[in-house]
């Protein structure tokens, strides 16, 4: 199957590259395995913080474009385990507990005064946090670019021509198994149930005695649990650095549109496509248009929902 | 209620006597000091170069009012700086330049750190016709606007790897080499990266991947595999200190071989310390390293300025701090030649520049900057555990032999 594909890989290069385009991807079609290889285990990691925002997105309505910075922030508790000689994958662990508590401080202080107000004040607020947070880890761990090491080493397959870091397999690894955990605690447990319920209809739920108030600082802080994790994953899988937490935030962002709320096979499935998409145009279309053509492609998907939408519309009329 | 009135009188009062005290000390030249003014990144993400460039100003200051100050028409002065924080912004960068020259007074300006916040004062600078002598800007950009008030103690961005070219065309028998490149779209790293298109031009070398990374971007997992496919003779990546350490990471972990690895920041991103063993043999362009011979009355060389340095902020002095220390040297110099405080006179002083420093020898060219000084490259190089930088390049000052081609990874 492999022999077959690579084949017709190969007499489309050959074509390509006779009517003069030279492109790398089909000329070594082993190139194209690393790339989906790569962009799945990116997208896996990138899924988990779009799964905690599209979790908190649908319960409390918040947009919550500090995402990042407690992302880095989950990254920053690794890397200092890793500072005072702890292995810093152990971080999954110790990161989430740790930011789960500093979601639920969050929502405390700031996030239970916006959570009923529109969307556009819970933006501000978030926004201010995401300034604080950058300067606050600024302050605490300087602005230098850090990376924790897990030495984890490298799994080559292939005769060595398609090579896969060990610490990004455990990160896709960990977050999966967390995603899978996360699932059946929201389907089993009572305050899964309670969250459900207050995303589905946060009055009546109340009505029917869920304190919502405690559910809404448990879902920030789950999702501060999420990025805690996600956080840790990177520390480990690649740099860390006070201000690069907006392209995360972004990045969620993102899958959540491309999914649509409240589906999270598809937050799973679009992290991944995007992460494909994006090695891929990599290759093809290079390196500068790689992130250029991931919003070219969120443009498109938007224009077609809409599209769609207003199809629908006339055919009820 | 009333206590705390109380506190906030006094916070008060102690603020405007703090403002009016310094206001009445803010012009050019005040009894015997001349006044400097500067932006720096004092927080931001420049934040740790931005205090570099600070310690190096600061302690040339020192050193030069210790050693009996500026000798300007018989009589001694004092340099004062006066500093604001830019917060890593070139918008603030502007504005602080305009407040620093319209409100302060200041007529003579060091630059800030980076090249695009130095891009932002400039012509603030020049409209003003304030002399602005930069250690940090080092964008080919900045030297072809014509600008007059404005000199660059560092060579420019064009430079920093050129030689690295060079030197891969030499160890393959005076042949070309086939070149993969990887550079972040930012200003600084796509001038040094036109200098290696045009060393690639000169050599007759061949140019097969190059890839400009987008800004935000935290992986070049893409490029190391069309890199390991292609297998080029010479990889050049820089992208900050995030490119650096992101390259070498993933460079070790895909296990990818190349004859040669240069690239940039290696010293601001401490490569050696924080990637060990995996970033050796790394090749680096470095505006200054402590090893070199160069020699001056006021650090003496640079393993004394490394010494000093270390005593009095202690840490080791990356070149950042080393090349902003030698412009207020290079100020010193041309205050006591042009023998007046006339913003004009110093100018013109400062363009006739001829000197050496511990950091190296200044002489502007017709853009601005240093003509005088290579860039040195050194390679990381690892004793057991601990790795350090060891100068390699130019041969005539190199402490150490460079290992070329790096042994595979296999090897290691």
């Amino acid at each position: 199957m492999f022999r077959f594909l690579s084949e017709i890989l190969d007499r489309f290069g050959s074509f390509l590259e006779s009517i003069g385009f030279d492109l790398l991807v089909f000329k070594i079609p082993i190139l194209s395995l690393q790339a989906s290889l790569d962009g799945i285990l990116l997208g896996v990691l990138f899924a988990l913080i779009a799964y905690g925002m599209a979790l908190q997105w649908g319960v409390m309505n918040i947009i919550n474009i500090a995402q990042g910075e407690l992302v880095i922030m989950g990254g920053y508790v690794a890397y200092f385990m890793y500072v005072i000689g702890i292995h810093p994958a152990f971080g999954v662990i110790v990161s989430p507990v740790i930011m789960y508590f500093v979601g639920v401080g969050l929502y405390k202080l700031v996030i239970n005064k916006v959570v009923d107000r529109d969307l556009f004040i819970s933006i501000l607020a978030t926004f201010g946090i995401s300034i604080l947070t950058q300067q606050l880890m600024n302050f605490i761990f300087g602005a230098d670019v850090v990376v924790a090491q897990s030495n984890f080493g490298t799994t080559m397959l292939f005769d060595n021509s398609v090579t896969l870091p060990n610490s990004k397999i455990f990160s896709a690894l960990v977050s999966v198994i967390v995603a899978i955990v996360l699932v059946i605690y929201m389907k089993k447990s009572k305050l899964g149930r309670a969250i459900r319920a207050t995303a589905q209809n946060a009055r009546a739920a109340k009505i029917l005695g869920v304190d919502t108030e405690k559910v809404y600082a448990a879902t920030f802080g789950i999702n501060a649990a999420l990025c805690g994790v996600a956080g840790a994953c990177i520390a480990i899988t690649f740099t860390l650095h006070p201000y690069v937490g907006l392209p995360y935030t972004v990045r969620s962002f993102m899958i959540v549109i491309v999914a649509g709320l409240g589906n999270l096979p598809g937050v799973a499935i679009s992290g991944m496509g995007l992460g494909v998409f994006e090695e891929f145009a990599d290759y093809l279309l290079g390196t500068e248009f790689r992130i250029g053509a991931v919003f070219l492609l969120l443009v498109l998907i938007l224009v077609y929902r809409r599209f769609k939408l207003s199809r629908k519309r006339e055919y009820l009329k | 209620m009333n206590k705390i009135h109380k506190l906030v009188l006094i916070f008060v009062s102690v603020l405007a006597l703090i403002l009016g005290s310094t206001t009445t000390s803010f012009s050019k030249v005040v009894g015997d000091k001349i006044i400097l003014g500067a932006a720096v990144s004092l927080t931001g993400k420049y934040s740790t170069n931005g205090k570099h460039t600070q310690n190096g100003y600061n302690m040339a200051v020192e050193r030069i009012n210790s050693m009996g100050g500026v000798k300007v028409g018989g009589k001694s002065y004092k340099f004062d700086i006066i500093y604001y924080d830019d917060e890593s912004n070139s918008g603030r960068a502007a504005q602080l330049a305009e407040r620093l020259i319209k409100q302060d007074g200041v007529q003579y300006m060091l630059g800030p750190y980076s090249s695009g916040l130095t891009k932002a004062m400039a012509p603030v600078t020049e409209e003003n016709k304030i002399p602005m002598v930069e250690a940090n800007g080092a964008s080919r950009s900045l030297f072809t606007k014509g600008y007059k008030y404005l000199f660059a103690v560092l060579s420019p961005a064009n430079q920093y790897l050129e030689v690295a070219i060079d030197l891969a065309v030499e160890k393959n028998g005076g042949k070309p080499v086939n070149i993969a490149m990887a550079f972040e779209q930012d200003a600084f790293s796509q001038d040094v990266r036109l200098g290696i298109v045009d060393a690639a031009k000169r050599t007759g070398s061949k140019i097969i991947i190059d890839d400009k990374l987008p800004k935000e971007l935290n992986d070049m997992a893409a490029t190391l595999a069309k890199v390991k496919a292609t297998k080029p003779d010479v990889l050049v990546v820089s992208g900050h200190s995030k490119g650096a350490l992101t390259a070498i990471r993933q460079i070790s972990e895909m296990k990818v071989d190349v004859p040669m690895l240069a690239m940039t920041h290696c010293d601001a991103s401490k490569l050696a310390k924080q990637h060990g063993k995996n970033a050796e043999y790394a090749l680096c362009a470095a505006q200054w390293h402590k090893e070199l011979s160069y020699k001056d009355d006021y650090f003496g060389n640079g393993l004394k300025f490394d010494k000093d340095f270390n005593a009095l902020y202690g840490y080791a002095p990356p070149y950042q701090a080393a090349e902003s220390a030698a412009a207020v040297l290079v100020y010193k110099d041309a205050f006591e030649r042009a023998n007046s405080t006339d913003k004009e006179k110093v100018r013109d002083a400062l363009a006739k520049t001829d000197m050496q420093t511990f950091y190296g020898n200044v002489k502007f060219g017709e853009g601005g900057q240093n003509t005088a000084k290579p860039m040195v490259l050194f390679q990381v190089r690892c004793e057991g555990d601990s790795c350090a930088n060891r100068l390699v390049a130019p041969t005539k000052v190199a402490s150490h032999k460079l290992v070329h081609p790096i042994p595979k990874w296999s090897e290691r």
